[in-house]
């Protein structure tokens, strides 16, 4: 909703809303605006605490947030980017990968025009990865020494794309920063390791193993690091269970937060 | 044989009182911080609140010269087989100090990845509550904790009194149970 409408949560308003149920709940998610290309909806979340089944007495309910892929990003890039894309093409082709094998897309976000700062984003797919690394690290154009981590996103909604690795890329010698992704599908979550190129990505590679399930092919010692070596599952996936214990207070018992009542 | 195993009950009153008055006067607190409650038990040993007026200000690097683990935040899963290592690394007699909610049941972190009070894995002599505790609790609790020290019993005594606090403690009411007002 654009207006703010005092009177009611939407069904009582001068003119009804067909978008809008009684209490205030938002049947679609919102339509982009004109001129700009629809983004692909991967999944969309309502209310605050992801439960459902009873009437909202928070006034979250109406609370909507698509989950959205980005989409590859037109040239010119803007900035130092259009060179690096052009030079990690051509190093690529040079040691016989196409860049259109090893790369799915290159998102500039937010789109440039839009007068904010930017970032890049090259998504690689898994088995070019460690080429893609070793190009942008060797290279004297391109020089990434430095990669600040390894980490896990989960998209349950995204099917065939559940698990992403993210990677990020700093040159120190031009400095300049960028950021690598992969995306696994959940029945088969092998990414070949980095750790040949960075040697730092080690125990950042075993806490998204740990966390997100992720499996380093290659590594040295994928071993957990987080949790304990004997526990069973991978905590910061979304169908993750919270878990904890009931509070027992003088005269009641609030059970554990992912078990209460719905309160969208 | 230490005056622990005291064969009998006779005499042992005065040696209590003895013994509890030279141990609490000089309890040796293990190094040993989890998380933020921590920050506030190094600024009590620290000189603007000044532990050391109890006798206690040098924090033992070891556990094996310490006889008080002060548990200064929330136990993570991964982190409770080291923390029971160190309790059973520290010589008898020991106390354990349960700092802060976390430590005490869990506080605010009531997931899977937190063990739901240090009471599951260590005997736990006192607990403060506060998130985290003002170093001045700190101290308090520590007060608190000399006092059951000074009349901690010793031998049989101390046998009889473990057995007669877990009776109590099956008797009494849970406090789920309880009705009326929350005081």
């Amino acid at each position: 909703m654009t207006e703010k409408d005092p009177g009611a949560g939407g069904g009582s308003a001068a003119e009804p809303r067909t978008d809008v149920t009684a209490g205030g709940d938002v049947l679609a998610a919102p339509a982009a605006p004109e001129g700009r290309e629809e983004l692909e909806v991967v999944e969309v979340r309502t209310g605050m605490f992801g439960a459902h089944g009873s009437g909202d007495t928070s006034g979250f309910g109406g609370l909507v947030r698509p989950v959205t892929r980005p989409l590859a990003t037109p040239r010119p890039y803007g900035g130092w980017y259009d060179e690096v894309v052009d030079v990690l093409a051509e190093v690529l082709a040079e040691g016989g990968t196409a860049f259109d094998t090893a790369v799915e897309g290159v998102v500039v976000d937010p789109p440039a025009g839009s007068g904010a700062r930017t970032e890049l984003t090259i998504h690689v797919r898994p088995e070019h990865i460690v080429a893609v690394c070793q190009t942008l690290r060797d290279d004297q154009d391109l020089r990434f020494e430095l990669s600040l981590g390894v980490s896990g996103m989960h998209y349950p909604g995204d099917v065939g794309r559940e698990l992403h690795a993210v990677y990020h890329l700093t040159s120190i010698t031009h400095g300049r920063s960028l950021r690598l992704e992969v995306t696994v599908p959940d029945a088969h979550p092998h990414i070949p390791t980095t750790t040949t190129v960075y040697p730092t990505n080690d125990w950042h590679e075993r806490e998204t193993w740990d966390f997100f399930g992720i499996v380093f092919d290659g590594h040295p010692a994928l071993a957990r690091i987080a949790m304990p070596d004997d526990w069973p599952g991978h905590p910061q996936r979304k169908d993750y269970p919270l878990g904890g214990i009931p509070v027992e207070y003088k005269g009641a018992t609030v059970p554990p937060p992912d078990q209460r009542r719905s309160y969208s | 044989m230490g005056i622990e195993e005291a064969p009998s009950g006779f005499l042992l009153t005065t040696v209590e009182d003895l013994a509890g008055y030279f141990r609490k006067g000089s309890l040796w607190p293990v190094t040993f911080g989890l998380a933020c409650c921590a920050i506030e038990m190094m600024a009590a040993g620290a000189s603007r609140f000044d532990l050391s007026r109890f006798g206690m200000e040098v924090f033992r690097a070891s556990p094996r010269q310490a006889d008080l683990m002060i548990v200064a935040g929330r136990v993570s899963q991964k982190m409770a087989p080291v923390v029971r290592q160190v309790y059973d690394q520290m010589p008898e007699p020991k106390w354990v100090l349960s700092m802060g909610v976390c430590a005490s049941s869990g506080g605010m972190f009531n997931n899977y990845a937190i063990v739901q009070g240090v009471d599951h894995i260590v005997p736990v002599d006192i607990y403060l509550p506060g998130c985290p505790p003002r170093p001045e609790m700190l101290i308090n609790s520590i007060l608190a904790l000399h006092q059951q020290i000074q009349d901690q019993p010793l031998g049989v005594n101390r046998r009889e009194a473990a057995r007669a606090a877990e009776a109590a403690a099956l008797e009494a009411t849970p406090t789920s149970a309880m009705k009326g007002l929350l005081r």
